[in-house]
């Protein structure tokens, strides 16, 4: 009987085991082939190392050339510079209008909070070329304030959206009662708000980080023509466009392009999923 | 709650973005939508007639309803089954993470990741990519994965897609699926329902609202679709999209007034979705 059963779940184990590899496989081949040396890359695939492993050979030397001679290096701090202002700037303008939309009564609440859902889903393309065109004239193209400000107004929508809806679903009489105690909105925001909201704040600045680290069309408009402000995404895609076929190169490139996010999503990633989670299922 | 003004300083800084950042660019692209390139001149409906007629538009309009049908359903589709089934194997979490991992990439590293994999050499060098190793060791020919139009190169880009969003659509759906009350499928299954009975008739109209969500999710993603297309094809091959267009108007072409036309097109196709969600929106805060 028991045999049985287990035998009966042996299909479902198989096609769970299936998709595992197949998610698994790709990022894996590509891993394995960023450390391979660049004639061995060309001469047989990245599986022959399972298949033939006494002819396997590494290397750094494809790391050492994309990090030092093709820019991926510099591309690695200017990630760093873009993605962490922006970050702290989105959730810091978010937090505050998110409070207000929650604890704060006003004309027009209810109308606002609707606008702010409704700018959730509008496409980025609708706002590019007004964008890039005043940023002609004050010369903000090809500057890390002009992405920084950029970044932060598209993504807002959806922060103070998730930030407000934490927000509003704490209990109502913590705030009743501190502000019978003769508590001002910003003790309110600062002592009581803040304290309570460190796990929607560390989901939704996870959420930002990789969304903003991982970005390519902004960073494409604003500072496509400068190479040396470009972040990793860019640097990489200009790297697929200019050495296309030299797989050693690309491979090592696309890896350094995703150490930050993996990191944080294996380290965090009970908070990553819980930034998409709420911004999905609060829907 | 109490009434002042001080809103206004905590409301301001957000205004300030969303007024410069979408609102007035929102506004000011549907004007240029209706100038020539270069923003001067009065041209009426001319660009928004370029948009719905020439050949590349059209193209780029076939290939996001492609994209619009399979990317979506095989998302929403393989979420529901892996989430079903991974409820029941002690391995749930780490095949979870193992299919949400893509999520936390960017796109442009997960084309990186599949063009390795959709090399193509000819058929007397060795193969370097995956799948065309296992097509020449089963005998075949060699496949141009990201060439062979119009199918197979828009299918392999829409793999892509899926390969990223089947983890989203795991995690969301597994998460509704947990919220069914166990007891109601017990006491389904003693009443003699198998499996498959359970399935469509409990679980599925339990997820419904869920399924809805991340359909509408999916659709308006898919609607913007950009870097997956941009790094592995840049529309090649007649793999364009409508994103990429809007994107090679504005930058390669300058035409300030077709792109934009493309944008409210692309604008005013997500609508329909974005009202869904927003009256979602509505409803749940009717509850509170």
């Amino acid at each position: 009987m028991r045999w049985r059963e287990r035998l009966s779940r042996l299909p479902l184990h198989l096609f769970l085991l299936t998709v595992a590899l197949v998610w698994l496989i790709p990022t894996l081949g590509l891993f394995v082939s960023s450390f391979r040396p660049k004639q061995d890359l060309y001469s047989s695939g990245w599986w022959t190392l399972i298949t033939h492993p006494s002819q396997a050979r590494f290397t750094l030397e494809n790391y050492r050339r994309v990090l030092l001679r093709e820019g991926m290096g510099r591309a690695f701090l200017n990630s760093f510079i873009i993605t962490v202002p922006t970050t702290i700037l989105t959730l810091g303008v978010a937090a505050l209008a998110a409070y207000a939309l929650a604890w704060m009564e006003f004309r027009g609440r209810q109308l606002l909070l609707v606008l702010v859902v409704g700018l959730i889903v509008v496409p980025l393309q609708l706002s590019l070329i007004p964008i890039l065109r005043i940023y002609q004239t004050l010369g903000l193209n090809g500057t890390f304030l002009g992405v920084w400000l950029a970044h932060t107004g598209f993504g807002l929508p959806f922060m103070i959206y998730l930030l407000r809806n934490f927000f509003a679903a704490l209990p109502s009489e913590l705030f009743e009662s501190a502000f019978i105690d003769g508590a001002s909105h910003f003790t309110a925001f600062t002592r009581l708000l803040l304290p309570l909201s460190v796990p929607v704040l560390a989901s939704a600045a996870v959420f930002q980080f990789l969304w903003v680290w991982n970005d390519l069309l902004v960073a494409l408009v604003f500072l496509g023509g400068y190479e040396q402000v470009a972040p990793l995404p860019l640097k990489l895609a200009l790297l697929v466009g200019s050495r296309g076929q030299d797989w050693h190169l690309l491979t090592a490139a696309a890896f350094v392009s995703m150490i930050v996010p993996m990191g944080v999503f294996l380290s965090l990633q009970r908070y990553f999923v819980r930034g998409i989670l709420a911004g999905a299922l609060k829907g | 709650m109490r009434k002042t003004r001080v809103h206004w300083l905590y409301l301001a800084p957000a205004l300030f973005f969303l007024t410069m950042y979408l609102i007035y660019p929102s506004i000011r692209t549907i004007i240029l939508s209706f100038y020539g390139p270069r923003s001067l001149n009065f041209v009426g409906f001319h660009n928004y007639i370029t948009a719905f007629t020439s050949p590349s538009m059209l193209v780029a309009f076939r290939n996001n309803l492609l994209w619009v049908l399979v990317f979506t359903f095989f998302n929403v589709g393989l979420g529901l089954v892996l989430a079903v089934l991974l409820d029941r194997v002690r391995y749930e979490v780490l095949v979870k993470s193992i299919v949400f991992l893509p999520m936390a990439i960017s796109y442009v590293a997960a084309g990186v990741i599949w063009k390795f994999m959709y090399a193509y050499r000819p058929a007397y060098a060795a193969q370097i990519g995956l799948l065309n190793a296992i097509v020449v060791a089963l005998g075949g020919k060699p496949i141009g994965w990201l060439i062979e139009r119009p199918w197979i190169n828009n299918l392999a880009l829409i793999a892509v897609g899926v390969w990223v969003w089947t983890g989203f659509c795991t995690v969301v759906i597994s998460a509704a699926y947990k919220g069914i009350p166990k007891e109601m499928l017990e006491a389904a299954r003693i009443d003699g329902a198998n499996e498959w009975q359970v399935f469509w008739r409990i679980t599925i109209p339990y997820l419904k609202s869920t399924l809805a969500m991340v359909t509408t999710t999916m659709i308006v993603f898919v609607l913007k679709v950009f870097d997956i297309v941009y790094i592995m094809t840049n529309g090649a091959y007649d793999t364009e999209v409508i994103a990429n267009r809007m994107y090679k108007e504005m930058f390669l072409y300058q035409n300030y007034g077709l792109a934009s036309a493309i944008a409210v097109v692309l604008f005013v196709l997500i609508v329909p979705f974005s009202l869904i969600n927003i009256r979602r929106f509505r409803a749940q805060e009717a509850v509170r």
